[in-house]
């Protein structure tokens, strides 16, 4: 038994060095360290999507490895250092969770680059990305205020942090300017993911008269609740169409994979630079899936405010924005919000039939 | 459908899993052993019923699969702290750690799929009564399962000279050891009936309440159902009420928000939990310290003829 040990633990050490070896002369170890499990059809697959993306264009150039289901909080910095330990130069961290963590070991690797998803602290090692989600939000609110006959909007939130609000306030936004009457209602479910009380709060929603569900948690079974009752949904993260497909109007895509490519190609040639990237529909980060289930007149109202915004003609928190009292907010960016008060917004627009919690 | 019938049906499907799971448990830790895998039983009942189901076309034989992969790492469990005598929480918790990977590795080529969900109970005429037809004869397969198990339970447990030994193999192992109860067989069955019953709680989740399968999609209801024996003090009845109640405040609280009543939604999120503790130890109070306490063996090791 201790001589087979033995043999088992001089193989391992034996594959461990020429990995090593192999992989350090030659080729970028890339890293990614993922919040869910990698088929979770959500955020992480997203993520995982654009690492095959990744490969498949740069593959005798990097080794990619990623780490899922890392919580996060303090207990992620291990798996960050792990990576960081084993040779990988380029490290993409996909939570905003795992923001203070990042910082921490891009302090203590300098020379190891960093890029952390949907987080606001950075470092000459570490940069940050994330979407313009609201402007998909803003071309579904448009379209569920055509398409909605009672004239109410159900709303699955999942947690009160900027990036949740900013979508529901595009939305209602969108919905307004085809139906000034509309009402959202919003639960918050408080998490990303449990998919069975995502379909418990879409029977709820749609017990009370939605007729169209959009969500921002990450699993399917709003999509389905919606398609069993025979109302109107939006996907959410990825293409849900397989889960209702008389019933998904479109769904808001995270597409990663340019992003990675770019930034991975500038890496390799020695060009990366810590950045601070926010890219939406026009850099096509955020990609709409087709539109579906919808009349000829409405998806065409939502091709048009596409080109709109990915044109820069129309910005979906143009000022005056007003807030839920009536009073028109502060206006940091000139003819539109700041990227600032989108990317921190705590308050809710005119017409938002809720109170954010804790507030 | 009226909007109080719509709620009532919302709360029977979101309480079936948790009691589905709980009963096993109960049953399990009843006979002296603490099995604290309850959600790696589970989410492995939702990956083989799934599998098992979108293999066959059949919800029955899902959750049949459910059942036996529940059994099956419930073996696992029995042969580590009956036959090895290893601590039962660390053997748990490994049991739960063991079954969200091993399950997220069965259910990796099914994720993306979908079946059709279990069907419901139609009588003619009886299911289009109004209000309580489709409550009372238009449930799946599983709910009704779930209350047939909970009924069948309590008349074991203090109906049956089976139930009453197995109490003693819970209350005294050593005690019934000595009366030439073979304490380890009876345990043994106890923690495969728990590892079932949790299996099919899984296995409904996939199979009926939301017809997909997604790793880690128990998302933490085993724990809830753990909880929920503790509260209900081990008796069959109070884990009903237990688990309806817990249904009852999540889906109450998902209505209260879209009803727009502006409470504050981390508070409505933790209102379950707290008012089924609340009402499950004012029942305890209430009848006294004389009910029923944890069974006086629970978690402890037993090794005869030592």
């Amino acid at each position: 038994m201790k001589k087979l040990m033995m043999t088992a633990a001089a193989a391992a050490v034996a594959i461990m060095a020429t990995g090593f070896s192999a992989t350090a002369a030659e080729k970028l170890k890339v890293g990614f360290i993922y919040l869910g499990p990698i088929g979770d059809l959500g955020w992480t697959y997203m993520h995982e999507l654009g690492r095959q993306a990744l490969v498949k264009e740069l593959g005798d150039k990097i080794e990619t490895t990623y780490l899922e289901n890392v919580s996060e909080g303090p207990d992620s910095e291990r798996s960050i250092e792990q990576l960081a330990r084993t040779g990988h130069q380029l490290i993409f961290t996909t939570s905003f969770g795992y923001m203070d963590p990042t910082l921490k070991v891009a302090k203590k690797y300098p020379k190891i680059k960093f890029e952390h998803a949907t987080g606001f602290k950075s470092a000459p090692n570490m940069g940050t990305y994330s979407g313009k989600f609201y402007e998909g939000r803003y071309i579904q609110g448009v379209i569920a205020g055509k398409m909605s006959k009672k004239g109410v909007l159900g709303y699955i939130a999942s947690f009160p942090i900027p990036e949740v609000i900013s979508g529901i306030n595009a939305t209602i936004l969108g919905a307004q300017t085809v139906n000034p009457d509309i009402k959202l209602k919003v639960i918050w479910v408080n998490t990303w993911f449990d998919p069975g009380k995502e379909a418990d709060a879409a029977k709820a929603l749609a017990d009370q008269g939605a007729d169209v569900i959009m969500q921002h948690t990450d699993s399917p079974a709003a999509m389905q609740v919606a398609a069993q009752r025979g109302i109107l949904a939006f996907g959410q993260d990825s293409d849900m169409i397989k889960f209702g497909p008389k019933t998904q109007l479109t769904s808001i895509i995270d597409n990663w994979g340019p992003y990675y490519i770019r930034q991975t190609k500038a890496a390799l040639d020695g060009s990366w630079k810590a950045g601070d990237t926010w890219d939406g529909l026009k850099e096509k980060m955020v990609v709409m899936a087709p539109y579906t289930n919808m009349p000829a007149d409405v998806k065409a109202l939502a091709e048009k405010t596409e080109a709109a915004i990915v044109a820069g003609t129309l910005h979906p928190f143009k000022c005056p924005v007003l807030g839920q009292d009536g009073k028109a907010v502060e206006c940091k960016g000139g003819a539109n919000l700041d990227p600032g008060q989108i990317l921190g917004m705590n308050f809710y627009v005119k017409g938002v039939d809720d109170k954010i919690p804790g507030k | 459908m009226g909007l109080l019938e719509a709620i009532i049906i919302s709360v029977i499907a979101a309480s079936t899993p948790l009691l589905l799971a709980a009963a096993g448990e109960l049953v399990v830790e009843r006979s002296g052993v603490l099995n604290l895998g309850s959600e790696g039983m589970m989410i492995m009942g939702a990956a083989c019923g799934f599998a098992g189901a979108w293999l066959t076309g059949s919800t029955f034989i899902g959750a049949l699969f459910g059942i036996a992969a529940g059994c099956a790492l419930s073996l696992v469990f029995a042969t580590l702290t009956l036959g090895l005598a290893v601590n039962q929480v660390a053997a748990g918790l490994a049991l739960t750690i063991l079954g969200v990977g091993l399950s997220g590795l069965i259910g990796a080529g099914f994720v993306g799929e979908k079946i059709t969900p279990a069907p419901h109970l139609y009588l003619p005429g009886l299911t289009d009564l109004p209000v309580v037809g489709k409550i009372l004869f238009g449930q799946d397969g599983f709910v009704y399962a779930s209350v047939v198990l909970v009924a069948a339970i309590w008349w074991f447990l203090y109906r049956t000279r089976a139930g009453l030994v197995l109490r003693a193999v819970g209350d005294s192992h050593t005690s019934a050891h000595a009366l030439g109860y073979p304490v380890l067989k009876i345990r043994l069955l106890a923690v495969l009936f728990g590892g079932g019953c949790a299996g099919l709680g899984g296995a409904f989740l996939p199979l009926a309440y939301t017809p997909f399968f997604i790793p880690g999609m128990t998302a933490g209801r085993g724990w809830i159902a753990l909880a929920l024996v503790v509260f209900s003090s081990w008796m069959p009845g109070r884990l009903a009420a237990g688990a309806y109640l817990f249904g009852a405040v999540t889906i109450l609280q998902l209505h209260a928000q879209a009803f727009g009543l502006g409470i504050p939604s981390q508070l409505m999120t933790a209102l379950p939990y707290l008012a089924t503790v609340i009402v499950l130890v004012l029942i305890s109070r209430a009848r006294g310290s004389a009910g029923s306490v944890a069974p006086a063996s629970l978690g402890i090791v037993f090794v005869p003829d030592r």
